[in-house]
């Protein structure tokens, strides 16, 4: 494994895993927020142990992101050191924005798990609002900062250095709403479909249990509401990206040839070697549509860029199908949770509907995963897009690969402990909570 | 503007060392206190750590946005001492919470505990060795000279293996000092007190040993602290608090702010002394290429927008750290 690879995964690996927890802070606190406030308006004992039991799982999850989160602050620079050098002074303002976020959210997250018994009902409950509000700004920073490396701006790039640095523009980049939109709703519908899977998986055992009811009812209406906006809220970058990023494009459509109209291919292997796409189904036209809103525009394809500035196109495009996959049938489940939830509410407590929803538990953080996936990949060859390539930002000190298995073994242990803490607090819920005891 | 942020730079390295340091300390102190102490460590840190751990990130940051050269050059040539403080870092903060909400206690306490314990001496020793390389001297960035010259020598030696230390000694010191405040156990008070006296001693007899390893070294700290009026104050400011503090140990008294006031002020000077000699030189780099606040600084553009998030970010989290110490930390 060379050095430029091995960094590359270790970045990857510590994004992949981080991205996570990440999505969990941003969403639980919201959840518990509404749960809390159901509790303080109807005195429903059930809401109060849902919030509790939330949150203690949120705790784990609180750290795990934390720690992750400083984890990848020093890797931007143990990894890719000349990187930083030159964007640090530009993207830097949304660094310190997340950072005060972070601030203000760690010492509300205090406030919120430690001080149920020192505090008034409701200045408890805000400072869990103030959680929700700072975890969600502090990732939309970030999505900035990140937009920047997709569509650079506030800086001319002049014999490699960056000069007339403006930092506001840098921040407020062509691509940052998208983003921002994209993946703070990325975070609800991942964490919401997978907190509604478990309570769901659990419901079935007893379908009296009022707790898993509830908290099932509470997780399942925000991510369904988060679901049906996903989609549309993919159209907007998908256009910034075919007219900012064309190879990104290209390579997540598996696109090898400049085509007008341009097919829509779904599904499909993409034969690098032979430039083609094996086993798709292709829509005429409807790629144009998607990318440009006429059906007789031109899509550029890959063949438009010289080899050494086209991204990869087999995992490109295989993750992107993954996301919007996982997506539109996330989406669906969305629209006959509210029909059945309008009409036919009997149905929600059906065997099949609660397995197909516990069958949805990962979908959400696999659409994450392959979504980052596609956006990450498909920037390659560079790391600030059309202005620095990543072979170029990389450490110089040998041994990366050392570096690499080091955070490949501690986080695949920190995974196994999460999962089996999160086992073991599930097996406890009936013995904490009353509302859970039905029987 | 420099100015400003310097001094933001340089309080938030003061509040890390202090409320990070008290953190980390407290798996130091608990390795001495056993189980015993556990329960009292724990309600200490537990509201508090995520938040006192900020101060880290807040420091990286302002680094790599107003400093990008002095952040990216310490990740490449202290890459392998870095990624040692990020895995303290990691273990530590998941112990911790691991230990604290694992539903059940049986065996696999003692596994996070020394997990803990382990990890909460690691990455003081770490962030010591990195700072004396940085003071040290002998980073350099000439790759002629091979991969031990360039990424490992101006770490291993024993000047920065003594900082380790140190580092170690002053984290446990304030922590145990701090604990006395958090028990109204008396005789758990006193064990504290006791564990404040001795981590004392090891602080000052390796903070002796710092200026000595640097005379071996070849660096003389002791000549340069000597020649400067403020850093000499400065450290006899900080020594002549221990004897004041030692008696206020002894005392049965329950006023421990000024227990913890006193040690805050001791750190202080100790930092503001050493940054009086430092300064402006953030990496003493081989060779006298020294890289500075002044020539490694971004372009006024960035040093606007920083000064302007972090003069925002303090207006919110001074008073929300305020009101988070008030809540858990203030007698009822």
């Amino acid at each position: 494994m060379d050095d430029l690879m091995a960094a590359r995964l270790q970045m990857a690996l510590s994004l992949g895993f981080h991205i996570i927890f990440a999505c969990i802070g941003m969403t639980m606190p919201v959840l518990m927020a509404f749960s809390e406030w159901r509790w303080l308006k109807t005195g429903k004992q059930v809401y109060l142990d849902i919030t509790k039991a939330w949150s203690r799982g949120v705790a784990i999850f609180f750290a795990v992101g934390a720690v992750s989160g400083t984890v990848l602050s020093f890797e931007l620079g143990l990894l890719w050191p000349e990187f930083m050098r030159h964007a640090g002074p530009i993207f830097g303002m949304p660094f310190s924005w997340e950072g005060t976020a972070f601030f203000v959210e760690a010492i509300a997250l205090g406030i919120f798990l430690y001080g149920w018994n020192r505090l008034n009902k409701w200045v408890h409950w805000a400072s869990g609002v103030v959680v929700g509000i700072s975890g969600v700004l502090s990732g939309i920073f970030v999505v900035a900062a990140n937009s920047w490396m997709n569509s650079p701006s506030g800086f001319d790039w002049i014999d490699g250095k960056a000069i007339n640095i403006d930092p506001v523009k840098a921040m407020f980049n062509a691509a940052w709403l998208s983003q921002a939109i994209h993946m703070t709703l990325a975070a609800f519908v991942s964490t919401g479909f997978a907190v509604a899977g478990v309570h769901a998986f659990l419901l079935l055992k007893n379908r009296e249990n009022v707790f898993h009811a509830q908290a099932l009812k509470i997780s399942l209406i925000f991510a369904a509401v988060a679901a049906l906006l996903q989609p549309l809220s993919g159209d907007y970058p998908a256009k910034d990206v075919a007219k900012r990023q064309p190879a990104k494009f290209a390579a997540l459509e598996a696109l090898y040839k400049t085509s007008k109209p341009a097919s829509l291919v779904i599904g499909g292997i993409p034969n690098e070697k032979e430039e083609r796409v094996d086993y798709a189904l292709h829509l005429p036209g409807f790629l144009s549509f998607l990318a440009h809103g006429d059906f007789e525009s031109e899509v550029i394809g890959l063949d438009r860029f010289p080899k050494e500035d086209r991204p990869p196109v087999l995992i490109t495009h295989i993750a992107f199908q993954v996301m919007v996959g996982a997506g539109l049938l996330m989406a669906l489940a969305s629209i006959l949770f509210f029909i059945f939830n309008w009409r036919w509410k009997h149905v929600l407590m059906k065997k099949w509907w609660l397995y197909f929803i516990a069958f949805l538990t990962p979908l959400g953080f696999i659409a994450v995963e392959a979504g980052w996936t596609v956006t990450e990949v498909g920037r390659q060859p560079w790391i600030i897009y059309g202005v620095m390539r990543t072979k170029d930002a990389v450490s110089t000190m040998p041994g990366l690969q050392y570096s690499f298995y080091v955070i490949t073994a501690v986080y695949i242990l920190l995974s196994l402990i999460v999962i089996w803490l999160m086992k073991r607090q599930i097996k406890t819920i009936r013995q904490f909570y009353p509302s859970a005891k039905t029987e | 503007m420099l100015t400003v942020i310097i001094l933001i730079l340089g309080v938030s390295f003061v509040l890390y060392t202090i409320l990070g340091g008290a953190d980390f300390g407290a798996g130091i102190v608990e390795t001495f206190a056993g189980e015993k102490g556990e329960k009292t460590i724990s309600k200490a840190i537990a509201p508090v750590w995520e938040a006192n751990h900020v101060w880290l990130i807040l420091a990286v940051v302002i680094l790599f946005t107003g400093f990008p050269a002095v952040y990216a050059s310490l990740s490449l040539v202290l890459h392998i001492p870095l990624m040692l403080v990020l895995l303290g870092i990691i273990f530590r903060g998941t112990a911790f919470t691991f230990r604290h909400y694992d539903v059940l206690r049986d065996d696999t306490h003692k596994y996070y505990t020394t997990l803990f314990k382990l990890s909460s001496f690691i990455t003081p020793f770490f962030l010591g060795v990195t700072l004396g390389a940085m003071i040290l001297g002998r980073i350099t960035f000439d790759q002629s000279l091979g991969f031990y010259e360039m990424f490992i020598a101006p770490w291993l030696n024993l000047f920065c293996f003594v900082m380790g230390v140190f580092a170690i000694a002053l984290f446990g010191y304030i922590s145990a000092v701090f604990l006395v405040g958090e028990t109204k156990n008396d005789r758990e008070r006193r064990r504290y007190a006791m564990f404040s006296k001795q981590l004392m001693v090891f602080t000052m007899v390796f903070g002796s040993l710092v200026f000595v390893a640097a005379e071996m070294e070849g660096h003389r700290l002791l000549n340069e602290f000597l020649r400067s009026s403020i850093s000499i104050v400065m450290l006899l400011l900080a020594t002549l608090l221990c004897p004041v503090i030692w008696l206020f140990l002894n005392r049965k008294s329950n006023k421990t702010i000024y227990l913890r006031i006193a040690v805050g002020i001791q750190v202080t000077a100790i930092l503001i002394g050493w940054f009086y000699i430092q300064y402006p030189v953030l990496i003493h780099v081989r060779g006298g290429d020294h890289y500075t606040f002044f020539n490694t600084q971004a372009p006024p553009a960035t040093m606007q927008q920083l000064l302007i998030a972090l003069i925002v970010g303090l207006l919110l989290v001074v008073p929300g750290f305020l009101y988070l110490f008030k809540v858990f930390k203030v007698e009822r």
